[in-house]
């Protein structure tokens, strides 16, 4: 037996809670992301990805005791990503207890960042997250470019260069989000997921459009995905991690029960 | 109350690894700390560590702590976790070429690229969760069962001189050796601060180890 494929919930934080809510999780405080966690570990998660959506500058270091609290009672991976825009930013996260961060827009504005980061932290700690919208005419072959600031802003960046040339830089994996799919609960782009996943050896989450667990599957066997990371179908109870990982075990995929 | 100090040489997540070890040795005191003193003072001592190979000796031979290590090894249990495992090494190939500590003799190597096993190529870093043998019987594998599934974050891997040190193994393209143990020693290259219910076993088995 090999490496388990990961099953990944992706959390939204916001000025220190959980938001989008947290409805199957018998739990008293579901904005609080100490309880969140705690759940999704005991319901199986093989990591937990905190997205800081936090907009004011005020709050931006509330992110950094998020991940102190929940660090210190939830011993399973935690990812954290948002508004990371300096190796400092990164140090603080790791020191808080992140096992690692994620970098997307300051990795566009200077990708010299993801190198510098690597170099200090080690590239298994550092995830570039790619934000990825279709930009070919119907009948061109398929290309996608790279957005930033939730996809309303293009970069010009083709986003298998772009995952080609952060794999150069030492990212350690990539969390690659169609911009398309996201929200849409149809599945992966999965003509996306796999033209990345075939240009670059390190791990790639998956991510954006999951609806049911054939999503899942589809994006192990389909995309080649090491791991995928899903909201809102955890969040509202439609599955359980468990119910996810015995449907993935259905199909051969290898999960950790 | 035993005493356990969690080496802190600026390299990174110290933080799980003291907290875990507070969540499971309520008997302890766990204590970070970059002093000699108090860590020669410890009952126990974990090596956590993260980052490059390179970053990681300067920061031991800077701050001394590398003589710490040197000096009370053998003397009491000993933990090495991830790149706490692999300074105990010889010699890293990481960043061109950097020694290391020489406590378990063996080099540190960086997994081939392209990786391949059984036809399918695998990713580098090596990062999730895999399965580890227990090798041989060992007072830090009570109460896990054989094969759990340990997580892992790594691109170099350990090749010890000696076989018989070696007390766990995973398979990752090949089998590497990811738990190695000596009289007062044990250290994995995954995380055990991270591996959930099976990690925190191992955590609190090294608490109660008596280094034998």
């Amino acid at each position: 037996m090999g490496l388990a494929k990961r099953i990944i919930p992706c959390l939204d934080v916001d000025a220190g809670r959980v938001v989008k809510g947290v409805k199957f999780l018998d739990i008293r405080d579901a904005g609080d992301p100490v309880n969140v966690a705690r759940g999704y570990n005991e319901a199986g998660a093989d990591e937990i990805t905190f997205l800081d959506i936090t907009a004011s500058s005020d709050n931006r270091d509330t992110i950094v005791h998020v991940v102190e609290e929940v660090a210190s009672e939830v011993f399973i991976p935690l990812t954290v990503g948002g508004g990371i825009r300096a190796v400092e930013d990164v140090r603080r996260l790791l020191n808080a207890g992140a096992d690692k961060v994620g970098i997307n827009t300051a990795a566009v504005n200077r990708p010299d960042l993801v190198r510098e980061a690597t170099d200090k932290v080690g590239a298994q700690c550092i995830v570039v997250a790619l934000d990825a919208k279709s930009v070919s005419a119907p009948g061109e072959p398929p290309r996608w470019e790279i957005f930033t600031h939730g996809g309303r802003t293009p970069t010009g960046l083709d986003a298998v260069e772009w995952a080609v040339r952060m794999a150069e830089y030492g990212a350690g994996e990539l969390l690659l989000t169609s911009m398309d799919r996201d929200g849409t609960k149809v599945g992966f782009d999965l003509a996306l997921t796999k033209a990345i996943t075939d240009a670059v050896e390190i791990p790639v989450i998956a991510s954006g459009g999951v609806g049911n667990l054939d999503h899942l599957c589809d994006g192990v066997l389909k995309g080649g995905a090491d791991a995928v990371l899903a909201a809102s179908i955890f969040h509202f109870g439609e599955y359980t991690i468990a119910e996810a990982k015995a449907h993935m075990a259905a199909q051969g995929i290898e999960v950790r029960m | 109350m035993q005493k356990i100090a969690v080496i802190d040489y600026g390299m990174g997540n110290l933080r799980s690894v003291s907290k875990a070890l507070e969540h499971v040795a309520e008997n302890a005191e766990v204590v970070v700390s970059a002093d000699a003193s108090v860590i020669e003072s410890a009952d126990r001592v974990v090596c956590p560590g993260q980052g490059a190979a390179r970053d990681c000796m300067a920061a031991l031979q800077q701050t001394g702590l590398a003589q710490t290590v040197l000096d009370i090894a053998g003397t009491r249990p000993f933990l090495g976790i991830c790149m706490g495992y692999q300074v105990l090494l010889t010699h890293s190939e990481e960043n061109g070429g950097v020694d290391c500590l020489n406590i378990v003799p063996g080099e540190v190597t960086r997994f081939a690229e392209p990786l391949f096993d059984a036809g399918s190529r695998l990713k580098v870093p090596h990062m999730g969760w895999s399965e580890v043998r227990h090798v041989r019987d060992h007072a830090l594998w009570s109460g896990i069962e054989d094969a759990s599934r340990f997580y892992f974050a790594h691109s170099y891997y350990c090749v010890p001189q000696d076989d018989a040190a070696v007390a766990g193994s995973c398979h990752y393209g090949h089998d590497i050796a990811v738990a190695v143990t000596a009289p007062h020693l044990f250290a994995c290259q995954f995380h055990p601060e991270k591996s959930a219910g099976d990690g925190l076993q191992l955590l609190k088995n090294f608490a109660n180890w008596d280094g034998r």
